[in-house]
């Protein structure tokens, strides 16, 4: 009912009209958001400063510190648009973050379901054991991954890295899914199968149009942490399905280290996540919670 | 304590408000004595809740003063108005005992220790929470919780008026009535001013002395529960108030009363009402009745007593539903519909003809009662 | 909040259970397998029972490493979480183009794979073309993260900062943002400070989300790989060598799989232990209340 409208600090407004606290008010809040750019810019220089020099040659980066480029150029860029071994990394990780996000998401979500509606068997250390999977660091898996992927005969493919990463991908897929299917009313359920809906039919027309905000929330996650992460990726990989992040550790050359294209390569890794923070922007926050909030 | 009051208070959400639309709030007057219990009735949006945060000082109204005690508190914030606010929700601070809960506004005005715990413990006791002081607050149901967020305005000496936002949404039907009595009893033990918003009918008419009911942004009525029932001054009040509502009928005026789809329906003598000043060609006319005051009656008995049916008007009974102590009658007046209450036992008459009592009976003009 | 028994819920859960003991179970088994046994080739194997379990608690590196890591993840709890809530505070709420630019700003760092982290700070944290780096020289302080064991140990913690804390900043904020306004007016009428609201509705409504960002933080620093391996390879010396990297020495480099494998499920075990802890003590702490 109330229509505060909170500022920056998070109280409500000072009332207008009240002219000693509100001064102070704004004042404070001008303070917190020096606070919060201050913060930013330490955010920002880093990559800032990547992205100054993947616009330089490699004799300017290294005749002195230049905060902007003084000619500016993109043949880095043109390198690696042109040689397919750069780019066909990118494509290489697409492809396998993609296959993650889709698998995580069609086995997560039936499962996520039962845990937020029934109780069954085994149903609390089943929870617990999916999570412990989340704890479990990748490098203890490196080497059985390799030996089990090679013995099946899928090293070096797209499916294989897709399905590591399903390690634990799929256990926080579950984990956000059943936050936020727990906040669905158990009524629609049982509405729907008074009006003669069959599971499938229920599942897939009524239900997963309700949750589709936490799906976006969980295919945003799977997609973060498949793309982000290299160890298992570069291990289960030789050439055909090399994501583009291992590609970069080729930059070191017998002339010595090619720093321009290095921050070039980098450059382009941060795009892909950038387009995606963009596009979910306004769940962002709900989905940092996992919609346990 | 003191007496409130509002001077053309009006307030908008918008920055630039143009027409009276733009107003949640419209231009209005109105001061409550010290003191008393009053509640602010009306549907969801109709302003009260805007109303409630302009006197606790939450929202500062874009437009006119308003005054404690003759002290123009317009600007002050809400922690110097000497008010306190129970919420929709009850707000409790979690982490803290209920001891710690009812303590935490005498803490910050600064209260000595002595002073502090004998203030707490009373208002404890005066809530029946005297045995969950040392629990954890978070664990309390819901109603508990609401006489923390109660009690934590009534430790204050400094208060007042105690402002509740729809304070019994969450609560339990059956412990509902249970906590408006308790306010009921702390109101004749501590007389302090209430002011209570809500869109319960019931809850207004049982809690309050005074009930303002609010539309559309503005107070249509104040007045006692009673006076609220037998003249509602505007037909939403009538409307609003009362289950089922006032029955309305557009009428037309006739010589010595209304006519009604051309059939006639006596009104009390008094001065025609379309010769007042407000009175234009345009104007809207209803009768006004409550099912209550409505008598039902035999067509024929009465016509065989007198020739004529005197003040009868007959009419098709469409629907009888049984409610325990009463019935109540639907039924059809040429193109309208009316409901009767009619006490258990009376029959519905099988030639039925409705009795327009002319003292109950209200004309509204454009929606306003007509003396 | 009954949930009804249904023991067909099972089918549901099936096609996870498949999937993760395909990518859990098997491996683990195999990892189990190497620890117990010394294994020269195929078909050669001899069971050594706990020789190489104890043969990894004798060694002092894996201890020394051990104790880097704890030492290392604390700094980052110690860090990241006050920071992290610190920003959440700052961060303006509402609906308007500062809030959603302030929110993919600061998300923006997390999308960034993780060699590429340590790719940006191996840049910025060089003397020579990297301005962070020069900035601290030119204000006269001896730093280099190649050379000196602290100033690696610092660049490490630092990188970690800017990856994560945003991480804890987000959560935080999320928190923030569910609570209803009704809260800050009460605390107003009832003459609250403002480090009273912070303490006594902030603090406690964040609980929830911040339990989860320790328990996140805590377990990704100290499963920590990629971003130092690349920015300081775990050196100068061993002063950033972590325990995964620690691992993935010993058994890709030095091919000692059995103790690597032994390794392997302490270092598992330990992880699960100080979460599970952390998870008790945390839920005790906070109200006192385990929900």
């Amino acid at each position: 009912m109330s229509v505060q409208s909170p500022t920056a600090d998070g109280l409500p407004a000072a009332p207008a009209g009240t002219a000693g606290p509100r001064d102070r008010a704004r004042a404070r809040v001008s303070a917190r958001g020096i606070a919060l750019v201050l913060y930013i810019v330490f955010l920002m220089l880093p990559i800032y400063w990547m992205v100054n020099m993947s616009l330089k040659t490699n004799a300017e980066i290294l005749s002195g510190l230049t905060l902007y480029p003084r000619n500016p150029t993109l043949q880095n860029y043109v390198t690696i648009f042109t040689d397919p071994s750069w780019y066909s990394g990118y494509l290489n990780s697409i492809h396998y973050v993609a296959l993650n996000t889709v698998i995580s998401l069609v086995v997560a979500l039936p499962a996520a379901y039962a845990f937020s509606r029934y109780r069954f068997l085994g149903d609390r250390h089943m929870f617990f054991w999916l999570l412990t999977n989340r704890m479990a660091p990748p490098a203890v898996f490196l080497l059985p991954f390799f030996q089990l992927y090679s013995t099946i005969g899928l090293f070096d493919t797209h499916i294989a890295v897709a399905l590591a990463h399903c390690l634990f991908n799929v256990p926080l897929a579950v984990w956000i899914l059943e936050g936020f299917m727990s906040g669905v009313p158990r009524e629609i359920d049982e509405t729907a199968a008074m009006d003669g809906y069959g599971f499938p039919r229920f599942f897939l027309t009524v239900f997963l149009p309700l949750i589709r905000s936490g799906i976006g929330v969980t295919a945003f996650f799977c997609f973060m942490f498949s793309w982000v992460e290299l160890l298992l990726a570069r291990t289960l990989t030789s050439v055909n399905a090399k994501p583009i992040a291992a590609t970069m550790t080729r930059t070191v050359s017998a002339a010595g280290m090619d720093w321009g294209l290095l921050a070039a390569a980098g450059v382009l890794t941060i795009v892909p996540g950038a387009l995606v923070i963009w596009f979910v922007r306004n769940y962002i926050a709900k989905g940092f919670a996992l919609g346990r909030v | 304590m003191a007496t409130i009051e509002l001077r053309d208070i009006a307030h908008s959400y918008r920055p630039d408000p143009r027409g009276p639309s733009d107003y949640a709030l419209r231009r209005l007057s109105r001061s409550w004595e010290d003191g008393t219990a009053c509640a602010l009735l009306g549907p969801s949006g109709c302003g009260k809740t805007t109303l409630l945060n302009i006197i606790s000082g939450l929202i500062t109204p874009s437009e006119g003063r308003i005054l404690f005690g003759g002290r123009d508190v317009t600007g002050l914030s809400p922690e110097r108005r000497n008010i306190a606010q129970v919420f929709q929700f009850p707000v409790i601070y979690d982490t803290m005992t209920v001891y710690d809960n009812l303590a935490f506004p005498l803490r910050n005005r600064g209260m000595a220790r002595p002073d502090l715990d004998r203030r707490v413990r009373r208002v404890a006791e005066l809530l029946d929470l005297t045995g969950d002081l040392k629990r954890r607050a978070q664990r309390l149901t819901p109603d508990a919780k609401q006489k923390i967020s109660l009690g934590r305005g009534l430790v204050r000496e400094d208060v007042a008026a105690i402002l509740f936002d729809e304070p019994l949404t969450v609560i339990d039907p059956h412990m509902k009535w249970q906590l408006r009595r308790k306010l009921r009893e702390i109101h004749k033990e501590v007389r302090l001013s209430l002011i209570y918003v809500t869109h319960d009918q019931v809850e207004a008419l049982t809690f309050a002395d005074q009930v303002a009911v609010m539309v559309d942004g503005a107070i249509v009525q104040v007045g006692t529960p009673q006076e609220l029932f037998e003249e509602p001054a505007h037909t939403f009040v009538g409307y609003f108030i009362g289950s089922p509502g006032m029955n309305l009928l557009p009428c037309e005026l006739a010589e010595g009363g209304a006519r009604v789809d051309g059939i006639p329906i006596p009104l009390p003598a008094g001065p025609r009402p379309d010769a007042g000043p407000h009175a234009g060609p345009g104007a809207r006319y209803e009768i006004g009745i409550r099912p209550e005051f409505l008598e039902i009656d035999h067509l024929g008995r009465a016509a065989g007593n007198g020739g004529a049916a005197p003040g009868l008007v007959p009419v098709d009974v469409t629907d009888v539903a049984f409610l325990g102590t009463h019935r109540i009658v639907t039924a059809r007046l040429g193109r309208h519909t009316v409901k009767v209450k009619l006490d258990e036992g009376r029959p519905v008459p099988g030639d039925p003809g409705l009795r327009f009592p002319p003292g109950r009976t209200k004309l509204y003009r454009d929606g306003v009662l007509v003396n | 909040m009954d949930k009804p028994w249904n023991n067909r819920a099972w089918l549901l859960v099936l096609p996870v259970v498949a999937i993760v003991a395909f990518s859990a179970i098997l491996p683990l088994m195999t990892v189990v397998n190497y620890s117990v046994q010394d294994i020269f080739g195929p078909g050669q194997a001899y069971w050594v029972g706990t020789e190489w379990y104890r043969k990894v608690l004798e060694d002092e590196r894996l201890r020394d490493a051990l104790l880097r890591q704890m030492l290392y993840s604390l700094a980052v709890l110690a860090i990241e979480i006050p920071l992290g809530v610190a920003i959440a505070l700052c961060m303006p709420s509402g609906k308007g183009w500062r809030t959603s630019l302030t929110l993919v700003l600061l998300a923006l760092p997390l999308l960034i794979p993780w060699n590429v982290v340590g790719t940006i700070w191996q840049i910025f944290a060089r003397g020579d073309i990297g301005l962070g780096g020069a900035a601290l020289q030119r204000l006269g302080l001896d730093y280099n993260y190649t050379g000196d064991p602290l100033d690696a140990w610092l660049t490490v913690l630092a990188m970690d900062v800017w990856h994560w804390t945003s991480l804890v900043a987000l959560l935080a904020y999320a928190g923030l943002q569910a609570i209803p306004p009704a809260f800050y007016q009460a605390a107003k009428i009832d003459g609250a400070s403002r480090w009273s609201v912070f303490r006594y509705i902030q603090l406690p409504k964040m609980r929830g989300v911040l339990i989860i960002a320790v328990l996140l933080r805590f377990m990704d620093s100290f499963m920590i790989y990629t971003e130092p391996f690349v920015l300081t390879g775990g050196g100068p010396g061993n002063a950033t060598t972590f325990l995964s990297q620690f691992l993935t020495r010993m058994a890709v480099g030095q091919f000692d799989l059995g103790v690597a494998a032994a390794f392997s499920i302490i270092y598992f075990l330990i992880v699960l232990l100080f979460s599970y802890v952390f998870y008790t003590f945390i839920t005790k702490v906070g109200t006192g209340d385990a929900r």
